[in-house]
């Protein structure tokens, strides 16, 4: 891949499901690149579409209208190359896996070698500081340890752009502070593109050097908020007033969408 | 012992054991109600003055009793099970064999073809929309007129013996495995269906990796159903072949000889035959289940 050019890349991207009540318009024409190494935020209430763009992107949605390119191929086409990891709102584990055995899970479908698929289980896991955890089976493990298998799951692929839907969403509130600084830590290792779907706005603030806010009926990108605190940052960062004014503007900019007028 | 210590243990002993010392009960006098018509007739016919207390006497050791009694039910099993030699045609074990080989063919064959379409359901979609119309059709139709048609043909076509037989207990079983399977098979979450696509899996993978370790703990609860129904199977399917062997055809003999205490020794054994069955399949499945939690312990 070269770097540069955008990992993600959409033109006038447009999705309408059919239901039983007529068509839905789940995303209306988003324009939105994804530079390599960037990490950008989908933020917006249930029913904006960000989980469907993101889905779009992974090719598990296919749009309607409008261009999408992912390192520059159709979704399709990168989702075959395997060209990202994707870690659902869900850990998604298999209770009959233990911790490692389920790392290894894509890498015994993409036929790769038992070694190989060993020592990325074990650089992986290390990773998310779970070394000692190989041989636990999942319900030994508690929801943000999970959360965190999952996490290597999705890097054991090794792709450059990491797909994740609030994968946070389901734990409390101190698991997900600590788990943010981890994903960040891992982020400023590894230099993956990541696209994050939340709806929490200090997480996206925290986490990405772009939010993208959205809003429903028909799903559409309503500000685009730059957002680039130093890479080592902590979660003291959320004090400063640099970061209470992005917070605001991301708050007005969800208001902007009438989003929870009709609530 | 120890069986008795568990269930001690587990609380369950004593129930057990009232219901089946009340069973027993009225066992007993249930034989001498239904006797009594027979007693009394002979009775009268005899002049002979009688209390309840010969009444009941008698009726628990009549030689042809419509009901025997518990006690002359153990003395015939004990007879054909134990005294008789297992090669013996007298011997129920000898018997009890030829059922059990004929169900365990059919309960196999049953269960491949069960899962086999279970599989041609969920994978093509022409088959889940004409395939499941028939299967539910074939079993409405009385097993009872089946079987002898069965044996009937494959017996015309040189085709005699075990085989048959399977294939009458094969009818059965493969409903309750193809039910369980097809439900098993869908039952993975979307989700986890969507992660395999992320992963590009092909369906081969996705089958393997993840939908049939889903299906284990279905295809456990139809193959006890189907396992027992593999008994009547088998069963069923000695009645018209009479004479060749089998609990069915003991059944046969029995109530042609009028033999009723006979009669009742066969269930009984065809009975802890099924229960047997059912245990070591329910066995399998804590095994099973347990290492699909990952160690953990279920509740089935």
């Amino acid at each position: 891949m070269q770097s540069g050019l955008p990992v993600v890349q959409t033109t006038d991207l447009s999705l309408e499901f059919s239901t039983d009540d007529g068509p839905v318009q789940a995303l209306s024409a988003i324009d939105l690149d994804i530079a390599p190494g960037e990490f950008v935020s989908l933020i917006g209430p249930s029913g904006c579409g960000k989980t469907t763009l993101l889905r779009v992107i992974a090719d598990l949605e296919v749009h309607t209208d409008g261009e999408i390119l992912v390192n520059g191929v159709s979704p399709g086409e990168a989702r075959q190359n395997r060209a990202y990891g994707y870690v659902f709102q869900a850990p998604a584990l298999y209770p009959w896996r233990t911790v490692r055995r389920n790392v290894m899970l894509p890498l015994e479908i993409m036929g790769i070698a038992h070694k190989e698929r060993e020592a990325r289980a074990a650089r992986y896991l290390e990773l998310v500081n779970l070394t000692g955890f190989e041989n636990k089976y999942p319900w030994q493990l508690s929801g943000g340890m999970q959360q965190r298998v999952s996490i290597a799951r999705a890097l054991s692929v090794e792709p450059e752009l990491l797909l994740m839907d609030e994968p946070f969403g389901a734990l409390d509130e101190i698991t997900r502070d600590h788990l943010n600084q981890q994903l960040l830590e891992l982020w400023r290792k590894t230099e993956k593109t990541v696209v994050f779907v939340t709806h929490s706005i200090p997480e996206a603030v925290f986490l990405s050097t772009r939010i993208v806010v959205m809003s429903p009926r028909p799903g559409k990108v309503i500000d685009v908020i730059p957002c680039n605190f130093p890479k080592e940052r902590t979660l003291e960062v959320r004090e400063t007033a640099e970061f209470l004014e992005i917070a605001h503007r991301v708050r007005e900019g969800l208001k902007a969408g009438h989003s929870y007028d009709d609530d | 012992m120890t069986m008795i210590d568990r269930l001690v243990h587990q609380g369950t002993f004593f129930p057990v054991l009232a219901v089946v010392t009340s069973l027993i009960v009225i066992w007993y006098a249930g034989a001498v109600y239904l006797n009594s018509a027979q007693l009394i007739d002979r009775y009268q016919k005899q002049e002979i003055d009688w209390s309840i207390g010969r009444l009941a006497a008698d009726a628990w050791r009549m030689e042809r009793p419509v009901l025997p009694s518990p006690h002359q039910v153990g003395l015939e099993l004990k007879k054909t099970v134990i005294d008789k030699r297992v090669t013996s045609k007298r011997s129920l074990i000898y018997h009890a064999r030829i059922t059990l080989s004929s169900s365990l063919l059919g309960f196999a064959l049953g269960t491949l073809l069960g899962v086999a379409l279970a599989i041609g359901i969920v994978y093509v979609t022409t088959l889940d929309r004409s395939l499941m119309p028939w299967i539910i059709a074939s079993q409405t139709v009385p097993i009872l007129a089946l079987a002898p048609m069965i044996i009937v043909v494959l017996g015309s076509v040189g085709i005699t013996g075990l085989f048959p037989k399977s294939v009458i207990s094969m009818y059965l079983c493969f409903f309750p495995v193809v039910v369980g399977m097809v439900k098993g098979l869908r039952s993975p979450e979307p989700i986890l269906i969507d992660q395999m696509n992320t992963y590009s899996a092909s369906p081969v993978q996705v089958f393997f990796k993840l939908r049939l370790p889903s299906s284990i703990p279905f295809l456990f609860t139809s193959l006890k159903v189907a396992i027992a129904l593999s008994v009547v199977g088998a069963i069923v399917a000695e009645l018209p072949t009479g004479g060749q062997g089998g609990l069915g055809a003991r059944l046969l003999t029995g109530s042609y000889y009028g033999q009723i205490t006979m009669i009742w020794a066969a269930l009984i054994v065809a009975s802890i035959v099924s229960a047997l069955l059912v245990t070591a399949i329910g066995r399998a499945e804590r095994i099973a289940l347990r290492r699909l939690n990952g160690g953990q312990a279920v509740t089935a």
